[in-house]
């Protein structure tokens, strides 16, 4: 296989690694923040309590983020050194931005907020558990920004074959970026609750009954209940968006070859990309005209306006994009309908007390289906980000450079030589982590419960406190 | 913007100073740590918690000084950057495999079922050894203009291992503060056996660099500008001699000034560092880039300035804090 093949692996490998982490952390931390505030208004030790088993799958996950996001900062010199060379007075700064308002800020006050809670004060405590969750967003901001300039560019101007800014408002503000932003930050919050949900779910099934499992699956159930619908929404304003900027990537998106009108919305298909056609298509008439301009025989833009007059082809390969975005969107289904159901059976009444039946009024098998869910959120982020990143090839940034402009010589054997380290650490680790989740689980579960602990500050009470 | 003379001089220099500085920053700071997870098979389980307690509040913090100058050598010398890191592609490639497994074992040592603990404690004193190794042979190649010869790699491999025994060394320092009894004075051996590294590290790259470089040769041994220089070889040597007699000494009574040999090892990094910055300068990539040739635009820079200059006292202000918080001997890492 030729180097760029490789890179392009290696980088898909790379990042989607990465991003499973903060896709945990972001909302995760803005999860504890709650939590802590509800301990510290109510003194009630569930919330404390469930606090304290997410901090550990918080640092856990966050440990993850921080290694591969290092590998994360490497990967544009050794395998991209084009493209830092090409827009690097654009991405320079925003990247700048990111490591000085974001991950120096998450770093610090993360020590301070894992190991202080017996050494500060509560407020400092609080705020600092306030400021890593701030500092994950921060960071989610400034690298959108930046990858949704990748999708669409605009406030430069091009000298030379190379990018100078010219606007900085409309290079932070360009067109994708709020419906990204969006839409990565509710996938992460959905991702949580999920998560939070079935290792919840996964303690109650093996007896670990607390009060604080119990408000956490509430807490994940309800979070999950409210946030799909928005996210629906948002996905669907993005999709209308993308349509304007990146047509080929919608087209590609709905598997649609030929520009029409009254266009169908095709539920199923194997797109072929070397015949330019789907087979075993099934499809619902007209949908597709009217989910994407909203009357029901609008023409919509096909593949085949993408091909140039002499054959080069301008849009991503069909059938990666088309399927990715039906795994996101049918996990996003399944989600809606999994936490819809949950949350009417938490609010059910007794028919005799008249009592909400809360979570013993779960079924088994709806406890299953919540711990067979637990990783659903990243199901549909990466398939997500495979429908956006795929779908923009062969450019790598929109109409202004190719992937393959991009490229870094290094032969060939040194790259797979790496892809294929990674790809055994990646394994490996992925492995512990999502065996550790669940032996944390186990141990919570029978271990000794956590007692109601004083919160309090200074010396004295961190050696009264026995140690975990 | 022109107010202070033209952009395009100033602004890279600023920047490459800026490099400079999170560089230092990050070999004191994860130096340490480093070298802390290089110590790990010569202590005991009870003392490797101890250690690893030493470090727990601050390692992804020191870890972050890395990525800023990596960053800064992006964003702000794109065309050196691609060419650097390129030709260290495999270094590289190793040494983020060391960071992920030191990183992570951190969190899994502690969390993972206790069978693992053992398995998890090789991972991180493997991680860090072999992100030393990488770092310091990274450097060889470096000061050797990284090009691959069977003698720059040799030499290359020797700076391997000092830079290790430095880390180590700087990682005793570290213990020795930030502990007491049994494992300080286990610590103070540690460093006595590694200050010979530091010393023979420091000497090898200073010999090795004007022979390298017929320009950096002039610099160090012409008149007048010898002359100015004298004091960074002076200085190095009037700490490595009191390193010398202090650590012969420890532990003092009541254990006051215990940071003092880790003070001396911080000020030793910084001549070391500042000659070979002064040896450098105005090279990027040595005898090939010079900081203005891949300098990126001026109006660029500047924006990253006007955040650099607010953001940058800030934190250095919280990392101040996060010291302080958990100053003192280091006691049991806990979530509570
Ligand atoms: C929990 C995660 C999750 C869920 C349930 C959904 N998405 Fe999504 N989606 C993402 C997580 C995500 C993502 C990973 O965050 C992406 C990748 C890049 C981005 O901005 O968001 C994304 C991208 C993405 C795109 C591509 C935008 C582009 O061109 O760049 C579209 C059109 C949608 N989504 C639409 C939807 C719709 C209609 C959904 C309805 C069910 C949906 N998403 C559910
Ligand atoms: C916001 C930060 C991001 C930036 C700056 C970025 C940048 C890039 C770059 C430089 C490439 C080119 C290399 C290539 O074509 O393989 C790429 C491709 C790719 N990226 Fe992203 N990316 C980002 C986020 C993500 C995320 C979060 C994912 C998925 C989890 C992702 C998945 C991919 C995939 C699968 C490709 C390969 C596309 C292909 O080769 O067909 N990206 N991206
Ligand atoms: C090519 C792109 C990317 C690079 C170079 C990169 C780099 C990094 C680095 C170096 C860190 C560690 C920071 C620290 O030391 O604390 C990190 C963490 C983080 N990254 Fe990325 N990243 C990329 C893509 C993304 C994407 C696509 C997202 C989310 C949408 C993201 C969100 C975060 C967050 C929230 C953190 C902090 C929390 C955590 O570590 O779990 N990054 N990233």
């Amino acid at each position: 296989m030729e180097t760029l093949l490789l890179s392009r692996i290696q980088f898909a490998a790379n990042i989607s690694f990465h991003i499973l982490f903060p896709t945990i952390t972001i909302a995760l931390g803005w999860l504890l923040f709650y939590f802590r505030i509800r301990y510290n208004r109510s003194g009630e030790a569930r919330w404390m309590e469930a606090y304290q088993f997410w901090v550990k799958i918080f640092a856990l996950s966050f440990a993850m983020g921080v290694v591969s996001g290092i590998t994360m900062s490497f990967q544009f010199g050794t395998n991209w050194p084009g493209f830092m060379e090409t827009v690097g007075n654009i991405a320079g700064p925003l990247l700048a931005y990111e490591i000085m308002t974001a991950f120096f800020l998450e770093a610090v006050f993360l020590g301070i907020m894992l190991f202080g809670f017996s050494k500060v004060p509560r407020w400092l405590h609080t705020g600092a558990t306030f400021l890593v969750a701030f500092g994950t967003l921060m960071s989610t901001f400034w690298i959108i920004v930046l990858n949704s300039w990748m999708h669409t560019p605009q406030g430069f101007e091009m000298i030379d074959g190379v990018a100078y800014a010219t606007n900085w408002s409309e290079i932070i503000f360009n067109p994708s970026m709020p419906y990204r932003f969006g839409h990565m930050v509710l996938a992460s919050f959905l991702t949580c609750s999920f998560l939070i949900a079935g290792v919840s779910a996964f303690r109650w099934l093996i007896g670990g009954r607390t009060e604080g499992v119990r408000v956490a699956l509430r807490t994940g159930v309800f979070a999950a209940a409210l946030l799909i619908p928005v996210q629906i929404f948002v996905g669907d304003m993005h999709g209308l968006n993308t349509k304007e900027y990146q047509p080929a990537k919608v087209a590609a998106m709905e598997g649609h070859w030929e520009t029409s009108g009254n266009v169908p919305l095709i539920l199923f298909a194997i797109p072929d990309d070397e015949a330019r056609e789907n087979r075993y298509e099934i499809g619902i008439p007209n949908l597709g005209s009217y989910i994407l301009t909203h009357t029901w025989d609008g023409e919509i833009k096909g593949l085949d306006a993408f091909v140039a007059e002499d054959g080069t082809v301008m849009h991503p390969r069909v059938a990666p994009v088309f399927w990715s975005f039906r795994v996101m969107v049918g996990t996003g289904m399944a989600m809606l309908l999994l936490s819809w159901t949950a949350s009417w059976m938490l609010l059910r009444r007794n028919k005799e007390t008249g009592e909400r039946r809360g979570v013993e009024g779960l079924p088994k098998v709806m406890l299953f289906a919540l711990v067979g869910m637990s990783f659903s959120g990243w199901l549909a982020t990466l398939a997500g980000w495979y429908t956006t990143e795929i779908g923009r090839q062969p450019w790598l940034v929109q109409g202004v450079m190719t992937t393959k402009q991009a490229v870094a010589d290094v032969p060939a054997p040194m790259v797979l030589s790496t892809l294929i380290a990674y790809l055994v650490v990646y394994a490996i680790l992925l492995g512990a982590y999502v065996g550790c989740i669940f032996y944390l689980a186990r141990r919570a579960a029978h271990g000794k419960k956590i007692e109601q602990r004083v919160p309090g500050s200074g010396a004295a009470e961190a050696r009264a406190i026995p140690a975990e | 913007m022109d107010t202070f003379g033209d952009p395009a001089v100033w602004l890279p220099f600023v920047f490459a100073s800026l490099m400079g500085l999170s560089i230092l920053i990050y070999v004191v700071l994860d130096g340490f740590d480093l070298g802390v997870g290089v110590l790990f098979p010569f202590a005991n389980e009870d003392e490797k918690d101890r250690m690893i307690a030493s470090i727990g509040p601050f390692w992804d913090a020191n870890e972050t000084w890395l990525v800023l100058a990596i960053g800064l050598l992006l964003v702000a010398f794109p065309t050196a950057h691609g060419e650097i890191l390129t030709s260290l592609y495999l270094p590289v490639a190793l040494m983020l495999i060391g960071l992920i497994l030191r990183g992570v074992a951190f969190e899994f040592r502690v969390k993972a079922p206790a069978a693992y603990k053992t398995l998890w404690n090789n991972a991180f004193f493997v991680g860090s050894l072999i992100t030393s190794l990488c770092q310091g042979f990274m450097l060889g190649m470096y000061v050797m203009g990284l090009d691959y010869t069977l003698g720059h790699v040799l030499f290359a491999i020797v700076t391997a291992v000092f830079l290790t025994v430095g880390y180590s060394f700087i990682g005793a320092t570290w213990i020795i503060h930030k502990t007491d009894e049994h494992l300080q004075r286990k610590a103070v051996a540690w460093a006595k056996g590694g200050i010979w590294g530091l010393v023979l590290g420091i000497a090898a790259i200073s010999l090795a660099t004007p022979f390298v470089s017929a320009r950096i040769f002039d610099k160090w041994f012409t008149f007048p500008d010898a002359l100015y220089l004298a004091p960074f070889p002076i200085a190095s040597g009037m700490l490595v001699v009191s390193l010398w007699v202090m650590l012969r000494r420890m532990p003092f009574v009541d254990d006051r000034k215990s940071w003092l040999p880790f003070a001396a090892a911080t000020g030793l990094w910084v001549t070391a560092f500042s000659g070979m910055a002064y040896s450098f300068y105005p090279y990027v990539v040595p005898e090939k880039i010079t900081i203005y040739e891949a300098a990126s635009a001026p109006e660029s820079l500047f924006i990253i300035l006007i955040g650099t200059c607010i953001v940058l006292p800030t934190i250095i202000g919280y990392t101040v804090l996060a010291y302080y918080i958990f100053r003192g001997k280091a006691t049991e890492l806990t979530y509570d």
